[in-house]
């Protein structure tokens, strides 16, 4: 039998292979995807328009409540700082819904994509650990996207005069950093249950969209939802599967003090709510791991994956 | 002996389609029932060895190279692609080979043509430095240096097709597939690829190539040994010489006539061995090659299309090629 080159396999140069895989497959969209100037306008800018739009309705209702409490100057003081905080959770909200948009269209859509472009198939030839392709994929989705929600959130700032009250920055890096890590582990999961579903999957992502914007409360404080009686809690425990929920509610909780709102919107406390994140962050990284291998196996015994024509 | 591929009685089995339950079915769709890509496959290829793979849409060829890439697994039977089993061991054939597709559309149109084959080798664990010492010279050899900082999008097709060669050398593979390399490719961008995949193969020394073609010329020009596969079966299997003398006590003669369409009296003909029939539409004209015992039956012949009112424009008797070969084999074209 013929042997060829001689080939390393120790643990040391599997390593650098991983690592290099990573690298090679977040380079696209480091690079590659903020070559074209245009998204400042239609990722940076065009999503202040959703913004704008809650901005302008909590400011209205704010407006309204400050005249019916006119000669109160406590109760004005009061809602003045509920309808600012309001607008930053907002803001903070409409940053993260790009992380969110990403997660859904370009990591968990992003297998699928892969095939019909024929690179799924040099993917899986190649030797490299398939956790290493869709680490880089995330590695990659989330500068990008860091970019662009950094943008929507200057732009934010500096349209609406937003101010945040930043207490613990390193408690607040730790909690945006294992908030991505578990919502990236979530698209990495999706990536390979979407390459089995096919294109029905497509309206998953689609259905994805609003209803989670709405149950994680990407704009308003999703605590506000176990105040309303009958279906706000049911609809509020739902969207804490996606770890945007408690991400975003920790984020505003460091960002705005955990007295804004009379304390009365917050789920949980931030600490325990980066142990649920962490928690999910392990998980999804996981059960990624376990659905690409059963995935890989799919693939190679039906053969209906890897290629657009079979 | 040491073999870089072996396969051992291998089989494939698609499933046939399933029956959707929310969608009616297309017409015929419900009869589509398994389908065997390959049927007892059994083949060695050599260490150093050009091999191909020769025969028409559907005959297998990229079913077994996709067994052999660890794309697939075997319904039954065995391959080993550089000493390893194939289902059992894939990671120590991945670092050894790399696969090209004819028509292939991979990578990512946003990043120029360097680029992206620097990325392919990144999942090879192939050394920055290294990778792109590999990438400048092949775009030089292959004749896209001009393009290297073009973007993928912008390449045409013959350009795009060479830097999917660069990506399958780029990673010094042992053993590298090529399913249909020059498929849609001009003379030239054909021409460019046969030659450096042929020196390749010559000059670095234990380098094995397998590529499969439904391209006579290329597969006759390029390979030590060319094996026929049709139907998932393997036919003949021999160096291209060989494969042709098989049928030199056999004439082949080829006819240019108007547009003939009732052709099943040939077939029928004493003498005939076996028949192919090519339309030129645009031309008005019928295409025929005959495999003839001997010459006795041209005479019938002439006198068939004669008498169908269709006029004759040339009659040649040529030296047998691998078409001929294959003809011969299993009674019709590759068209």
């Amino acid at each position: 039998m013929s042997t060829g080159t001689v080939r390393r396999t120790d643990l040391r140069y599997r390593i650098g292979l991983n690592l290099r895989a990573v690298v090679g497959r977040s380079y696209p969209r480091i690079i590659g995807a903020n070559r074209e100037p245009s998204w400042i306008f239609f990722e940076g800018l065009l999503p202040l328009l959703g913004i704008a739009a809650y901005v302008f309705i909590y400011q209205s209702f704010g407006a309204r409540a400050l005249e019916a409490a006119a000669g109160d100057p406590a109760a004005q003081a009061a809602i003045k700082a509920n309808t600012n905080a309001l607008v930053a959770s907002v803001v903070l909200g409409g940053t993260m819904v790009a992380f969110w948009l990403n997660v859904l269209w370009s990591m968990a859509s992003q297998l699928y994509w892969e095939k019909e472009i024929g690179n799924l198939q040099l993917y899986m030839m190649a030797p490299m650990n398939r956790m290493a392709l869709l680490g880089g994929m995330a590695v990659g989705g989330m500068f990008m996207t860091s970019v662009r929600a950094v943008s929507t959130l200057v732009a934010g700032i500096v349209v609406f005069g937003v101010v945040f009250q930043v207490a613990d920055p390193l408690m607040l890096l730790a909690v945006f950093f294992v908030a991505l890590t578990a919502l990236y582990g979530l698209g990495m999961m999706f990536a390979s249950l979407y390459l089995l579903w096919g294109r029905e999957a497509w309206n998953l992502s689609a259905l994805m969209e609003e209803p989670i914007f709405f149950s994680s409360g990407f704009y308003f404080p999703v605590g506000g939802l176990f105040r309303v009686p009958g279906w706000g809690p049911v609809v509020a425990i739902l969207g804490s599967f996606v770890p945007a929920t408690f991400g975003l509610d920790a984020l505003r909780q460091l960002t705005l003090s955990r007295t804004a709102f009379g304390g009365q919107l917050w789920i949980f406390d931030v600490k325990t709510e980066l142990y649920i994140l962490v928690f999910m962050a392990v998980l999804f990284l996981i059960l990624a791991r376990y659905s690409l291998r059963y995935l890989e196996l799919l693939a190679k015994r039906e053969g209906k994956l890897t290629s657009r024509h079979q | 002996m040491s073999y870089a591929v072996e396969t051992r009685d291998l089989t494939r089995v698609f499933a046939g389609k399933k029956k959707r339950r929310f969608r009616r079915p297309k017409e015929n769709e419900e009869h589509l029932g398994p389908v065997t890509a390959l049927d007892g496959v059994s083949i060695q290829i050599r260490e150093g060895e050009l091999f191909g793979m020769l025969g028409p849409n559907g005959a297998g060829k990229t079913t077994l190279i996709k067994i052999l890439a660890t794309l697939l697994l075997p319904t039954s039977g065995q391959a080993f692609v550089a000493g390893h089993d194939v289902a059992k061991d894939p990671f120590p054939i991945r670092q050894r080979i790399n696969m090209v597709s004819g028509g292939e559309t991979s990578g990512y149109g946003l990043l120029t043509a360097r680029e992206n084959v620097w990325m392919f080798s990144q999942f090879y664990g192939v050394p920055s430095k290294v990778s792109k010492g590999r990438i400048d010279e092949l775009m030089h050899t292959f004749g896209l240096w001009d393009k290297r900082d073009a973007k993928v999008r912008m390449l045409s097709t013959g350009q795009r097709q060479k830097m999917n060669m660069i990506r399958g050398f780029v990673t010094d593979p042992d053993i590298l597939f090529l399913d249909e390399p020059t498929l849609g490719l001009d003379v030239n961008a054909a021409r460019v690829i046969r030659e450096y995949v042929m020196n390749w193969v010559r000059t670095q020394g234990g380098k094995t190539v397998l590529l499969t073609s439904h391209y006579m010329a290329e597969a006759d020009q390029m390979c030590d040994r060319i094996a026929i596969i049709d139907n998932g079966k393997i036919l003949a299997c021999d160096t291209p010489e060989n494969l042709k003398r098989m049928i030199r006590t056999e004439t082949t003669f080829r006819l240019e006539v108007d547009s003939i369409r009732d052709t099943t009296s040939f077939t029928a003909m004493a003498g005939v061995k076996n028949f192919s029939h090519k339309d030129d539409i645009s031309k008005n004209r019928s295409f025929l090659t005959f495999i003839l015992e001997d010459e006795g039956p041209v005479a019938e012949i002439l006198s068939t299309i004669t008498s169908q009112g269709k006029k004759v424009h040339s009659l040649q008797k040529s030296e047998p090629t691998l078409e001929d070969v294959f003809i011969s084999m299993v009674g019709r074209g590759f068209e």
